[in-house]
Parts: C-alpha cells; sequence; structure tokens
C-alpha cells in the first residue's frame, strides 16, 4: 500500500530507457518517503524483464502476461492499472511521456478520478500548505513542468487524490543502476481478472516505419546554418547537434543555394517564417530576408567567426568562433550538464 | 450515409508567437500582448471533420469550447471553415479547471448535443501541451480513443479507421463509433475561412453577446436560426459544480515561476571552453533545451 509504481513500456521483450529512467528517479523517490518502488509489465515476451528491472532496485514486479496485450492498444492497459490501483493504492505513479504514456495516463487518471501532471522535467518530494483550510500536506509530489510554451515553470501537486500521477519525457531523468544484485519480488496475476473482453475492440491493422516529415515550424528549438558553415559535411555538425536537443535544422538561402541543405528548410521570407523558443544561428550573416523569416524567435543564439555580422544585432547571445570549433564543444557540454 | 461530428476546440494565447514585443522589461512574458487563437491542432482536427463532411453530404459538424465569453470567436471561425454548429460552455463555475475538471464539462455538454457518432479534437493545446483532455473526454464517455491521429482513412458502418503516427512509424487501427479521435499537427492543414460563410456568420452571436451588443437588427436571430451559437452554462448541462473549475480539479498550481530572460543587449562570448559550457548550463537552468 501507498508505494510507487512504475508503468514499463515493453517493445519486443526489451523495457525501453524512459522506464528505466522513471525506475531509477522512483528508486530514490521511495527511499526518501521510505516506501517500496513497484513496477508494471503487461505483454507478451516478458521472461528477461525481471533481470533488466530489478537492478533498478524494484521491489515488486507485477506481470500481467498475455499475448492481447502486445502491441499496445489503450483499453487493456487501462483496466490492468486502474484495477490493480484499486487494490494496492500506490502513492505515486509515473510513467514515461511517450505516445504510450500520453494515451494511457489521462485514461487511467480519468477513471480513478486522480491528478496527472504531464511532460514534468523536475520531480521532488516537498510540504503543500493549502492556506484557506489551513492545513498542511506532508511529503506532496511536486511536478515540476514548463508551460505556456516554455514561458513559465509550474509547480503542481494533488494534495488529495492517489495516485499522484506524472508523465516524463525520455531523457529528462537519469538511469542509474542502484544494486545490480537487488532482487525483487515477481507477483503474476490473472489478465482476465482485470481486462473485460470488450477491451479488445480497438485493432491494429497494420504497423510500419515511416520517417515523419520535416517540421520546423512547430519545432521550439531551431539550429540553423548559412553558407558560413562552409559545406555540406560541416551541415552534419547541426544535424547532431539538433538530434541532441530535440531540434530541427533549418538554413538560409544562402546555404540552402549553395546545396548544403534541402529547400524544405529554408527560413527567411522566401521560406519559412518560424518563431521558436530558442534560434541557434550557425554562420547566418544575416540579410533582412533571414532575419525576417526568425526575428520573433524567443532566445537568439548567433555563432559566427565575423565579430560584425548583422545578425548579431538582434541576437541575445554572440558566440565568436568557427563553427566547427563551437558546435562540438556545445554538444560536449549539453551532454555533460543535462543529465 | 451522415456522420454527427463534435469538434472540441480551444482559444488559445498564441504561445508561439512571444516574440520580443510580448516581453515585459522584467523579462517575463506580458500574456495579455499575445493573439488568442484557435488552438492550431484543434484546426488540423476541424480539417479532418471537413474531410468526414465533403464525403457524405449532410453530415453535421458541432464545434464545442469551453472558456469565457470570447471563445465565441473561435465558433465563429469554426462557421467560416465550414461547421454547421457552435457550442460555448461557459461559466465562472468552471474556472480554474484542471485538464480533469475540464473533460467532465465537456463530456456533460457532449451528452447533452447527443447521438454523436465521433469526437475529434486537436491533440493538445499549446497553452498546456499536456494532451490529456482527449482521452479523459474518450473516458468519461466510456468510448474508446484514438490519439496522435495523422488522417482519418475512412469512416461507416459503425467503425473508424485510422492512421497514427509514432515516435518512428505509423499505425493503422480501427475501433467502433462513436469513439474519440485525437489529431496531431501533422495532419493537413485546415482549409482558409470561405468568403460566403464568412458572409453568412459574419453576425453569428450567443445569447450574452447579443443582449450587451445592443444590436438594431435582433431580428434576424428569429428570422435566421443559424446566428445563434448555443452558449450553455453549468446547469445547462446538468453538471455536478463540484466535479467543475476549481473544485473538480485534482490538481493544483502550488507555484508559477517566470522563465526570465537575459536582457536584451547580446552577451558576447568567445570560444573557449568555459564560455559554451555557462552557456549551455543556463540554457539547461532555464528550461530553454533539455
Amino acid at each position: 500500500m501507498n508505494n510507487i509504481f512504475v508503468y514499463l513500456e515493453i517493445d519486443e521483450g526489451v523495457v525501453a530507457d524512459v522506464s528505466l529512467e522513471l525506475l531509477t528517479k522512483g528508486r530514490s523517490l521511495a527511499n526518501q518517503l521510505g516506501c517500496k518502488l513497484e513496477a508494471i509489465a503487461a505483454g507478451d515476451k516478458l521472461d528477461s524483464i525481471e533481470k533488466q528491472v530489478f537492478p533498478y532496485g524494484v521491489d515488486v514486479l507485477h506481470v500481467f502476461y498475455d499475448s492481447r496485450l502486445s502491441p499496445y492498444t489503450t483499453l487493456p492497459h487501462t483496466s490492468i492499472l486502474v484495477n490493480l490501483f484499486k487494490q494496492e493504492k500506490p502513492q505515486i505513479c509515473l510513467m514515461g511521456a511517450t505516445i504510450i504514456g500520453r494515451d494511457l495516463g489521462p485514461r487511467v487518471s480519468s477513471a480513478l478520478g486522480s491528478g496527472l501532471t504531464a511532460d514534468c522535467t523536475s520531480l521532488e518530494i516537498g510540504n503543500h500548505e493549502e492556506k484557506k483550510l489551513g492545513k498542511v500536506y506532508e511529503n506532496l509530489l511536486y511536478q515540476i513542468r514548463p508551460a505556456f510554451g516554455g514561458n513559465i515553470v509550474a509547480w503542481i501537486v494533488n494534495p488529495d487524490h492517489r495516485p499522484q500521477m506524472a508523465t516524463v519525457r525520455e531523457g529528462v531523468m537519469k538511469k542509474e543502476i542502484y544494486d545490480a544484485n537487488y532482487k525483487g519480488e515477481t507477483v503474476e496475476h490473472t489478465v482476465n481478472d482485470y481486462v473485460k473482453d470488450t477491451d479488445f475492440v480497438v485493432s491494429i491493422i497494420d504497423r510500419h516505419i515511416e520517417k515523419s516529415k520535416i517540421n520546423i515550424k512547430n519545432s521550439p528549438i531551431i539550429v540553423s546554418g548559412g553558407y558560413g558553415v562552409g559545406s555540406k559535411e560541416n551541415f552534419q555538425l547541426l544535424y547532431e547537434l539538433a538530434d541532441l536537443l530535440g531540434a530541427e535544422v533549418g538554413a538560409s538561402r544562402a546555404a540552402v543555394d549553395a546545396g548544403f541543405a534541402e529547400h524544405e528548410r529554408q527560413i527567411g521570407q522566401t521560406g519559412l517564417t518560424v518563431h521558436p523558443k530558442v534560434y541557434i544561428a550557425c554562420g547566418i550573416s544575416g540579410q533582412i530576408q533571414h532575419i525576417a523569416g526568425m526575428q520573433d524567435s524567443s532566445l537568439i543564439i548567433s555563432i559566427n567567426s565575423d565579430p560584425n555580422a548583422p545578425i548579431n544585432s538582434i541576437a541575445d547571445y554572440v558566440i565568436t568562433g568557427e563553427i566547427e570549433k563551437v558546435i562540438p564543444k556545445m554538444i560536449k557540454y549539453y551532454k555533460k550538464n543535462s543529465k | 450515409m451522415t456522420f454527427n461530428i463534435i469538434v472540441l476546440a480551444k482559444q488559445v494565447p498564441d504561445t508561439r508567437n512571444v516574440g520580443k514585443d510580448a516581453m515585459k522589461a522584467d523579462g517575463t512574458v506580458n500574456r495579455a500582448a499575445l493573439p488568442a487563437i484557435f488552438n492550431p491542432e484543434d484546426l488540423n482536427a476541424l480539417e479532418q471533420a471537413l474531410e468526414i463532411k465533403d464525403q457524405y453530404p449532410g453530415s453535421k459538424i458541432t464545434v464545442l469550447t469551453m472558456g469565457p465569453g470570447r471563445a465565441a470567436d473561435i465558433l465563429r471561425e469554426g462557421l467560416f471553415r465550414g461547421a454547421d454548429d457552435g457550442v460555448l460552455l461557459t461559466d465562472r463555475a468552471f474556472a480554474g479547471a484542471d485538464t480533469l475538471a475540464t473533460s467532465y464539462a465537456l463530456s456533460m455538454a457532449i451528452r447533452k448535443i447527443g447521438n454523436f457518432d465521433i469526437i475529434i479534437s486537436g491533440r493538445q493545446a499549446i497553452d498546456g501541451d499536456t494532451a490529456q483532455v482527449g482521452p479523459q473526454v474518450a473516458e468519461k464517455l466510456g468510448i474508446p480513443q484514438i490519439t496522435y491521429a495523422e488522417e482519418i482513412l475512412n469512416i461507416g458502418n459503425g467503425k473508424v479507421r485510422v492512421k497514427r503516427r509514432l515516435e518512428n512509424g505509423v499505425e493503422i487501427v480501427e475501433s467502433p463509433l462513436p469513439a474519440v479521435v485525437t489529431v496531431n499537427g501533422s495532419a493537413r492543414a485546415c482549409r482558409p475561412r470561405n468568403a460566403k460563410l464568412l458572409q453568412k456568420y459574419k453576425h453569428a452571436k450567443t445569447i450574452t453577446e447579443r443582449q450587451n451588443e445592443n444590436i438594431d437588427y435582433i431580428d434576424i436571430y428569429s428570422s435566421r436560426p443559424y446566428l445563434n451559437l448555443t452558449e450553455w452554462s453549468v446547469v445547462d448541462v446538468d453538471a455536478d459544480v463540484k466535479q467543475c473549475g476549481l473544485s473538480g480539479s485534482p490538481t493544483k498550481v502550488k507555484k508559477i515561476e517566470n522563465v526570465v530572460f537575459q536582457a536584451k543587449e547580446s552577451k558576447r562570448l568567445t570560444d573557449n571552453d568555459y564560455d559554451i559550457e555557462e552557456l549551455v548550463k543556463e540554457l539547461i537552468e532555464n528550461h530553454m533545451i533539455g
């Protein structure tokens, strides 16, 4: 009772990184609260799940083995969590802010009438005072997340409802083995006690890998390159940084004309108009036509070997230096500081 | 074959448009300076509804929104683009609702509209980015949900077939109707306003708007009933006040911190390791990246 539960995302018998990251976070929260860490595995090919998750400090692994549970569909997984939580009464439930977690989490929270906070960037334990009621709640989960397009950070609590539910994106929390020899207990449940046949009304007709289209316009972060990047090969550095930041790569007209990048990536008067949260302009001099397409970005970082490049006048940060030097350093220090 | 379609939409501040004008001197966002818009992915949802109507003429699209009186703007926007009807759910008792209380209120309004085949909404709204209301409405109504939809492939014989966009691929799923479908920004963009519809619905108004604006040509609202936008309160949809607004919200906002940007004067950095590391750390700390 009153333990921390993590929903495991499993693909072909392998637990997703985001779930292991949440187990790591869950373990440290459980230690702080003096409760157990429990995990839920639902699907088929679950033989090696114990081996994968016990080293992260899982005390109890709940196993729901049924080939109908894989691949994931909403309703049966919801029924499992809802009915399990009615028995176990967890105080906290964590899941990945993935397509599965963001499909499952709200459905479960609605069925249980409990609060859910999406895409948390930080989870902490602390007290909360409801001044109007003169009541102090001890050891609540602070669910901390950016909102309003990243312009504010909100601290959310669920004083009266359990479990306190949160989703977290992959890569936000650290993944760390707790104890390689840690041994938890496995509880195998009878799936039919939890799901109804009518939970299987939605069927998957087909699944396949397909690359998504370039989506620069809606990307909150854009790493953009100009003629000053120098070559198509150097543009790879931009892709590397963008991949790491979950960003898209844009380009100036000069870079597109020079064949460094595809036309779909062109930003400016004759290309796309963008207003991301962060715009990293690499080797872009800043002709008016380009500025017109990106000047409303919230934060502009210019990397340019020319300290007097026109774009620098609208940039919040100006780094004077060569792309080949600066971007690898940004990659290095992002990796070092982000986890 | 015709379908009754409900499109869930939200009026949101255009958070994508936080340009330098929208920043206050202290570096925080001036929310009042942001334009109020039709939530972008809800427009993608409307387009999917319009395509069903193109294919099955006689189908009816009702746009449902919850918000303050001015949210009637997006109902008109929906009519200009081809919707047939608009419903505004508005009441002080709805204020301060989190996603669960919002979903409860919307589900009660949907029950009141009744007789629906499919509910289509955007995946998420740009002011909260939670993606929770669609699935929660589906749960409240006890019907299936299909999230992250990119295209409704076909609808009929009590079923809907949908292409979903996953992290690294696509999935085709089939669900019985009625169902809730939430649509991604990667779906087709919404068609523009139609000039004829703009003329037709220019004066479409809610009862409160008509009362407040003291319109001379008030008679047109009885001779042209399609100009009456429906407006419902908590009582109109038989909702339990305790499950609405702040009191119906399990999540509470403990505090809000504004993300403060550096002064607009450019900060000059060199390419040495210390400068770059400090910059990256600052960006991570301010939630700009990471």
